[in-house]
């Protein structure tokens, strides 16, 4: 697989990106060993329960899964991608009736002592099926309630989610949000659902009034500077009208539907409620341990608040973790410079494509990575509630490896053909 | 359209960029600003310390402590704090074998690892004091300070009752509590759990890696203080408590003694009893389960609230109450005593004879005028059609005298008693039965169950001529001028006031030409009565009842020894050595006293 980097991008598989995949996995492999390594067990360094050596198999698993799909033809991804969505749609409500229940979501298929969770991967498939669904007939700009439907791709698997209490990867789905705006959705959508995310946050934080206050000032601004355009009244009065249910909706969602657990993390973040002992403890433990890093960090396999466990969940989802102590602000600094740099590589490579269906799919993936990376990194320094979803390439855990393996090969073997 | 969507290219990848700087500056901050993170970098680590709040003492009436707090200290784990440490002297400091301590630590994980558990309980000072010096080789154990209960008279452990650590169900039942505290698991300590327990504190503190101490978390404003738990005091009179117990040794029965006027316990003694230290400390599971398996002496049984008896002659009184009450006799009524009670064959006899009145037969104990009266109350076919009617409208009197139900108060393990139904006897005799069938309830034998505690309450309300105050052991909660006032209700016994003064008059009789004659403490007024309770199991009960001064009472007492005979002969100098103790501080029978003293029934 002899790439010449002097060769035009399109002719061959882009070692960068295969570079900075792997540079991530082998920092995550180092995080997940150094928290999870006992050099006082009786079992020696080849003990298959431990997460570091399970790592290592999954990381084998994906380099040959990566080889396998640079090898394979690429057109089939176009061809197959409403099967492959289906498929994966289809495994997904089967596990909500046989699947396993791992930290309250019922997501995961149980195969010997791995499990697999099936929405990772549904998160490609979804990729893909969006694409070709954009790609098929007219060009998108032409084509009437394109959005709505192309929206039913999402909400189909974010109802699944929620039915298997998975709350974390639905809102994954929504994501996609950010290639349907770079496609041609309406700015004003995006404008009135930031406005309304707003109200939501302020509704959760202070209370319905400040709300209530903020949207009616919004409105008696926006009517008094369009007061001559009949027709923009009517639309935004409309709008208040929504936003009022809104937030009631808020209060009512945030007092009967959202789980206790789920309802903590927002009070936690909201600084609502002091615990130390529950939530905020483990966001404080979190704290403790990515700011004791300082600017080069403990050394690997020196962080003691991640190796003695007082972070939880601290080779998955709280990963990052024992990356800033370990490697302090430098580490921090890396990863941050390779996730930049592959979302960044993965935009730019999308907007040279000549098949929209490669554009599509590449800012779909690169949506989807860039929303993992910013709420697992948020939430392990408190500014994302905590919403179970893993790092890419660095948490433990097979699907997520395999799938975002599968994801990122996928792109480059498109990319390259 | 075109030019604004090739726009959004660079809108898209510009917020991508500004939202992971905004994380960047995030982590900027967190790693190399802020310093409370920068203080936390030695490696620390967060503890919760549990701070336990102390016990409340328990005073008697006059003040005196009957149960204070030693301090102890307990070794806790910490599972997931443990380095590799030399576990061969960890062993020889703690006086433990190496299974012991694989084993500990094994429970401790199992627990919990992140929460600290107890390694070894109850330390003495010495033991802690050299185990604190070489604690820093030993990462994850930390001491903690615990009090122990601690009893400076070895006196009134049943009613005191013990503490002993919380069971798994209760602490699922009662988020407050967690594994290794303690909770009242008897007597007072479990009634008033809720005030003696106090609320328990937090302290966050940063440890090292060394197991040090680093200083308080956010400068202890996450702390919260421990509040210590109410003291209280006890209507108990620990003077009398411990001479009750004297003179209760080698004897098994029990002492109650109330204060008509308040309902207030000032005795009450089971015996044989044990030493309420005992239950304290590391050997409390071992103790009682010895305790527990003595079934010779059965000391952990408390007979004074436990124990169901036939009330013998004592139960007189209240039949005599009833009949004066329904109208059955008057003071001036007499019956024939020929020396005996005729049920066709069958005679109960009496060891006194002639025309007897109320406060004659209360006097000699005639067991014929007790008989007729009864049998009078119960076959009253003026008032009552049936027999049943007859004897459940008694019944119903006894229940207002406290007999067959539980006080439910601050006591603990209360048994009711037993009077039988209607229903009962029907069952019993097939539906064929009459006064006479049941005659000798009249003179307290047969059927009904009666405990001490009930007896010395019926003394109470003969002694406030109607009615009585439950009896209670607390007094007091918080401080002395907080008056525990939930048992201060005055029950009627539905008895006139009138009725009582032929009764106390034959009483008085009782000890001054009657049954206890030779029991009687010159220049103190006593109302008193015998009892001879028959035991189809052995030699007779010994029971005595009484009250003085007859005129002002100031102290009912029941006396019950089993297997001690007659009335006379034991109890009745018992009870009014106590009467006599409360009332002038000294006895002015040093012999009898001896006497009782030398007696052993087991």
């Amino acid at each position: 697989m002899y790439t010449d980097p002097r060769q035009r991008i399109s002719r061959g598989f882009d070692v960068r990106l295969i570079a900075v995949y792997l540079a991530l996995i082998i920092i995550g492999w180092l995080a997940v060993f150094s928290s999870s390594y006992d050099p006082h067990a009786a079992t020696g360094f080849f003990d298959f329960s431990k997460p570091y050596c399970k790592q290592l198999i999954w990381m084998g698993a994906s380099i040959l899964l990566a080889v396998v799909l640079l090898l394979i033809e690429s057109r089939i991804y176009q061809y197959f991608a409403y099967h492959i969505y289906v498929v994966c749609i289809l495994i997904m409500v089967a596990v909500l009736f046989v699947g396993t229940e791992i930290s309250g979501a019922k997501a995961w298929i149980k195969i010997g002592s791995f499990s697999i969770q099936p929405t990772e991967f549904a998160k490609c498939a979804t990729a893909l099926a969006l694409a070709k669904f954009l790609n098929e007939g007219k060009t998108v700009s032409e084509r009437k309630n394109i959005w709505f439907l192309a929206s039913i791709f999402l909400i189909v698997p974010i109802a699944i989610t929620i039915l298997q209490h998975d709350a974390g990867s639905a809102l994954v789905f929504l994501s996609f949000i950010i290639l349907f705006y770079r496609e041609g959705l309406n700015q004003d959508f995006i404008i009135v659902a930031l406005f309304a995310a707003l109200l939501a946050v302020v509704t959760l934080m202070f209370n319905e009034v400040y709300s209530l206050a903020l949207l009616l000032t919004t409105y008696l601004a926006l009517w008094f500077f369009n007061r001559r355009n009949k027709k923009r009244i009517i639309r935004y009065s409309i709008l208040l009208g929504v936003g009022i249910a809104l937030i009631f909706a808020v209060n009512l969602a945030y007092e009967h539907i959202l789980e206790p657990h789920q309802k903590q993390r927002i009070e936690s973040l909201f600084g609502r409620t002091s615990d130390p002992s529950g939530i905020d403890f483990n966001i404080t433990q979190s704290k403790i341990a990515i700011g004791s890093g300082r600017l080069f960090g403990k050394g690997i396999g020196n962080g003691t608040q991640t190796k003695y466990n007082f972070v939880p969940e601290q080779s998955t989802d709280f990963v990052f973790c024992g990356i800033g102590e370990e490697m302090g602000f430098m580490g921090s600094l890396i990863i941050f410079g390779l996730f930049g740099y592959l979302i960044f590589r993965i935009i730019t490579l999308s907007e040279k494509q000549r098949n929209p269906f490669v554009k599509y799919y590449g800012y779909g993936i690169a949506s989807v990575i860039f929303f993992h990376f910013v709420v697992n990194i948020g939430m392990t320094i408190g500014l994302v509630p905590v919403i179970g979803i893993p790092l890419p390439f660095i948490s433990y855990g097979g699907s997520s490896l395999l799938s975002f393996t599968t994801m990122l090969f996928i792109f480059i073997k498109l990319n390259e053909s | 359209m075109y030019n604004n969507l090739q726009n959004r290219k660079y809108i898209v990848v510009g917020a991508m960029a500004i939202i992971m700087f905004i994380l960047l500056c995030r982590l900027f901050y967190l790693q190399l600003i802020e310093s409370s993170y920068k203080d936390a970098a030695d490696n620390n680590a967060l503890r919760y310390i549990t701070e336990h709040p102390d016990r409340g003492l328990i005073f008697d009436r006059k003040d005196s402590l009957m149960v204070y707090n030693e301090a102890a200290y307990d070794l806790m784990v910490v599972p997931n704090e443990l380095r590799e440490f030399d576990t061969i002297d960890l062993c020889k400091t703690l006086e433990i074998d190496k299974e012991t301590l694989i084993k500990r630590l094994e429970k401790a994980k199992n627990y919990s690892p992140m929460i600290p558990s107890i390694f070894e309980q109850q330390m003495s000072k010495e033991a802690c004091g050299s185990l604190q010096e070489k604690l820093f080789k030993f990462p994850g154990f930390f001491v903690q300070n615990r009090t122990l209960r601690s009893y400076p008279a070895p006196i009134a452990a049943h009613i005191l009752g013990y503490i002993g650590e919380v069971n798994s169900n209760t602490i699922e039942e009662e988020p407050y509590y967690q594994m290794g505290d303690y909770i009242g698991i008897s007597g007072i300590e479990k009634a008033y759990e809720e005030e003696l327990r106090g609320v328990k504190g937090r302290r966050i503190v940063l440890v090292d890696v060394h197991n040090r101490e680093k200083g308080s978390y956010k400068n202890g404003k996450e702390d919260v203080k421990a509040q210590p738990g109410k003291d209280l005091w006890c209507t108990l009179d620990m003077d009398l408590q411990k001479y009750g117990e004297k003179l209760m040794e080698g004897k098994r029965g029990s002492i109650v003694a109330i204060e008509p006027s308040t309902g207030e316990i000032l005795c009450i003694v089971s015996s044989p009893s044990y030493d309420p230290n005992l239950l304290v400390g590391k050997d409390r599971s071992k103790n009682y389960v010895k305790l527990l398996r003595d079934s010779v002496k059965v000391p952990l049984f408390n007979r004074a609230l436990m124990a169901s008896y036939p009330p013998g002659s004592t139960f007189k009184l209240a039949n005599g109450l009833i009949a004066l009450q329904e109208g059955i006799i008057n003071t001036s009524t007499s019956y024939y005593c020929g020396g005996g009670y005729n049920i066709g064959n069958h005679t109960i006899g009496c060891h006194h004879g002639g025309a007897t009145n109320i406060v004659a037969a209360v006097q000699h104990s005639c067991n014929t005028f007790f008989c007729k009266a009864f049998y009078n109350i119960v076959s009253n076919k003026k008032k009552y059609k049936t027999i049943q009617e007859g004897y459940t409208a008694w019944r119903n009197y006894i229940n207002g005298l406290g007999f067959g139900q539980k006080f439910n108060t601050d006591l603990p393990y209360e048994l009711a008693g037993s009077i039988p139904t209607a229903d009962y006897f029907d069952r019993k005799y097939s539906g064929h039965w009459n006064g006479n069938s049941i005659v000798s309830m009249g003179i307290g034998q047969g059927e009904a169950g009666t405990t001490p505690l009930q007896m010395a309450n019926l003394l109470c309300i003969i002694a406030n001529h109607g009615y009585y105050i439950k009896p209670h052991i607390v007094k007091a909660i918080g401080s002395k001028d907080n008056p525990n006032d939930q048992f201060s209700e005055r029950i009627n016994s539905g008895i006139d006031a009138k009725h009582f003064i032929p009764i106390i008059k034959g009483m008085e009789l009782v000890m001054t030409q009657g049954t206890a004659r030779l029991s009687n403490v010159p220049g103190l007024k006593i109302a008193g009565k015998t009892g001879t309770a028959q035991n189809p199991h052995g030699r007779d009960h010994s029971v005595f009842a009484c009250f003085a001064p007859s005129d002002k009472p100031q102290i009912a007492v029941f006396v019950l020894v089993e297997n001690g005979g007659w009335g006379g002969v034991v109890a009745a100098p018992i009870a009014t050595l106590m009467l006599e103790h409360y009332l002038k501080g000294e006895t002015s029978r040093p012999d009898v006293e001896k006497n009782i003293l030398t007696m052993k029934f087991y």
